[in-house]
């Protein structure tokens, strides 16, 4: 075991599938020389060389469309967005190239590319550097959409997608990348837990918590907090986002009977939007309220100085479980 | 460029000025510095070549009528850029990759695609009629522009294996105004990557000329992106060969990409769905007309002594051979099976199509077996 930051433990990753393949090639703004804003890919280029670890023009449909060339070809493309907000110039190549090329090629042109972005908010960054852009992604059929949540699932996850033959979205929660964790360089990947298989951070009986990314220390802390005051909650990492590992939310509802589910995305069209609906269809004769989503607000992300009233923090975490415990609440009274 | 290249709107009219090998008459035009790139094209060659236009055409037309006849959704015509796409596609080898548009037929028949893979698309029985791999030929493109990038992005990998294939991306005069197509002209500029940007400029992107895409030469773009332009008379089958293999041996001797812009025109619809008399008129097709890339070779043809009516009549006998066997492929297409609308979403497992694909074939079997469905629906109901 080495003790790693989320952001070592990505770059220990990187390089691993960087040494086990040589059709796999890193390609970004700024991660060469560099390193990457973040240091994610800090010293990958001088081991690996300008053409396993390219610095690119600044041009996300560039970086994606190529990587689509480069998926042609034969490479298994590792690329950058430097940003989440920075997205959207690449997102007709994701959209509409790397998630039906497999489809349209009937199954003969394999698109095995990872998309990293580092998401969300919570560093006081300026506007367009702290989205939350993954319903787009898990609407898209033929992307895959996962989140890591800390060191150790973060070296195994990206040597995961990047091994995968599908496209994998691959959001990395930038405000946890200086989070250390103990991590095992020496495990078997192959032997590692799926990267589409849900974790249960902690077990519970009252409420179950639904939650990726960031949020994860969030609702792990709202767990402890919870317990203080009698209420046991079970906190699930989904670390996919699609697809969603139903079998093991819906485990966990059966026996606790209620869900939240939290997340930094606005709240209308979301990711916590399809799991209350699917949890609603598929357990709802065992649910004792109706799920609630605590996520953040539908609007632009706000000024870093009113981020802190946008993220789901711990609070407003735990008043969402008062509220499928039908416990006095912030909405007591409003929503009958 | 004068004043008089533009009309009254400021949009660009005068189309010819470029490289002419062959006049729409059929003379042969010196050039030496195209000239060398073709001394293999003897008359037999020139035949050749012919015949692949002529062919093509015929495909084209009796694809147009499949279309009318309701054999097929849709079909977007290529006729009057046979040259453009034989000339260019004739140039490449079988190792090179070629990322098209969706009238790249003629470029298709050069690649080996066979009449039925042509069609599947158009009859709306797949999202795609052939293995790539199986071609050098990617999966057509209907995003315009998106596949200038996925060229690009190839002759950057082939680079890196040292390989001296090269990729060509084939696009139209309405793509150049896509961010994606500038973006592939800075990354393949930037990396030297092995590409041959061909531009075919049939001056019509559905109802919008290419004035409003450029107001100038659109390779003259090129020098901007720091890379070589050439404009050659699209409608010159020797002209456009000889510019292909320029552009491929600079990308094959690792000196980068170069941009083609094949100067010709669109004799008839965008699609069968569009009505081009809307927009343009009948003396700007009779011009056109005259400058047909099929005649001009002919009469070259003639000129070096050729039996012109016997071979044009043994070609129009070859195509309507093809025609008539891409008629006959339109039977052998198969439905598709209901059930393979899930298939190859994903490369690997996917536990979401995997239970919308159950869902729904416990669906359809209600429409099969009344017992077995009413058993699958309970074990549905329980789930």
């Amino acid at each position: 075991m080495t003790t790693l930051t989320l952001a070592k433990a990505l770059n220990a990753g990187l390089r691993r599938s960087l040494a086990g393949d040589d059709k796999v090639v890193l390609m970004g703004e700024d991660i060469g020389t560099l390193g990457g804003v973040f240091r994610v890919t800090d010293g990958l280029k001088a081991e690996f060389g300008a053409n396993r670890v390219v610095d690119t023009p600044l041009s996300e449909a560039g970086i994606v469309g190529t990587a689509v060339g480069l998926a042609y070809r034969g490479f298994r493309p590792v690329v950058e967005i430097q940003f989440d907000g920075f997205i959207y110039p690449g997102f007709d190549q994701i959209v509409a190239q790397v998630a039906k090329l497999h489809y349209r090629s009937r199954g003969n042109v394999r698109m095995p590319i990872t998309i990293r972005v580092p998401f969300g908010g919570g560093i006081g960054a300026a506007e367009h550097h702290s989205e939350s852009p993954e319903a787009y992604f898990a609407h898209t059929a033929g992307l895959r959409v996962v989140a890591c949540s800390n060191p150790a699932d973060a070296y195994v996850m990206i040597q995961q997608a990047i091994a995968s033959d599908d496209p994998v979205l691959f959001f990395e929660p930038k405000r946890r990348y200086h989070v250390k964790g103990e991590v095992d360089e020496t495990a078997s990947v192959a032997d590692a837990r799926p990267m589409g298989v849900a974790t249960t951070i902690t077990n519970g009986t009252d409420v179950t918590l639904v939650t990726y990314g960031a949020l994860v220390q969030t609702a792990r802390d709202a767990a402890i907090a919870a317990a203080e005051d009698g209420v046991s909650i079970e906190v699930i990492d989904l670390r996919s986002l699609a697809p969603v590992d139903y079998a093991t939310v819906e485990a966990s509802v059966r026996r606790t009977g209620r869900l939240v589910v939290t997340h930094e995305a606005g709240q209308q069209g979301g990711v916590g939007a399809e799991i209350a609906a699917s949890i609603t269809e598929r357990c709802f004769e065992f649910l004792e309220a109706a799920p609630v989503r605590v996520t953040g607000h539908d609007i632009p992300y706000p000024p870093a100085k009113l981020e802190r009233h946008h993220l789901p923090d711990l609070d407003r975490i735990l008043d969402g479980v008062d509220r499928v415990l039908g416990r006095p609440n912030s909405l007591s009274g409003v929503e009958a | 460029m004068t004043p008089s290249d533009r009309d009254a709107t400021g949009l660009l009219t005068r189309p010819d000025d470029f490289v002419q090998l062959v006049s729409p008459t059929g003379e042969r035009r010196a050039n030496a510095d195209f000239d060398a790139w073709i001394t293999d094209i003897d008359a037999a060659a020139l035949g050749r070549l012919y015949r692949d236009m002529a062919i093509v055409r015929r495909l084209d037309t009796e694809a147009t009528a499949l279309q009318r006849q309701g054999e097929l959704g849709l079909w977007p015509p290529l006729a009057g850029q046979e040259a453009a796409q034989i000339g260019s596609a004739r140039a490449l080898r079988d190792d090179d990759f070629a990322f098209s548009s969706y009238r790249e037929h003629a470029v298709a028949w050069c690649r080996g695609v066979e009449p039925a893979e042509l069609l599947t698309v158009w009859r709306g029985t797949a999202s795609s009629g052939w293995n790539p791999f199986d071609r050098g030929m990617a999966v057509p493109q209907i995003i315009i522009g998106a596949q200038a990038l996925h060229a690009t992005g190839w002759a950057m990998g082939a680079a890196w294996e040292g390989s001296d294939a090269a990729a060509v991306a084939y696009f139209g005069d309405g793509a150049t105004s896509e961010g994606d197509v500038n973006e592939a002209l800075v990354f393949a500029a930037s990396f030297d990557a092995p590409v041959v940007f061909f531009c075919q400029n049939n001056q019509w992107a559905i109802s919008e000329p290419v004035g409003l895409q450029s107001k100038q030469h659109l390779a003259r773009r090129a020098d901007g992106f720091g890379m070589p332009g050439i404009r050659v008379d699209g409608n010159d089958v020797l002209a456009v060969l000889a510019a292909t293999r320029i552009a491929l041996d600079r990308a094959r001797r690792g000196d980068g990409p170069t941009f083609i812009e094949a100067v010709t025109y669109r004799m008839g619809p965008h699609t069968t769905a569009d009505d081009p008399k809307r927009y343009r008129t009948d003396d700007e097709l009779a011009d056109w007309r005259a400058r047909d890339p099929l005649t001009r070779v002919l009469a070259l043809l003639e000129a070096s002594g050729v039996d012109v009516a016997g071979f044009e009549r043994d070609v129009a006998a070859e195509a309507d051979v093809a025609a008539t066997e891409l008629r006959a492929a339109v039977t052998t297409i198969p439905d598709p099976a209901p059930l393979s609308v899930f298939d190859h979403v994903y490369a690997e497992p996917n536990s979401h199509v995997d239970r919308q694909r159950d869902h729904y074939t416990r669906y359809l079997a209600l429409f099969d077996d009344p017992d077995a469905a009413a058993s699958g629906a309970a074990e549905g109901a329980a789930r």
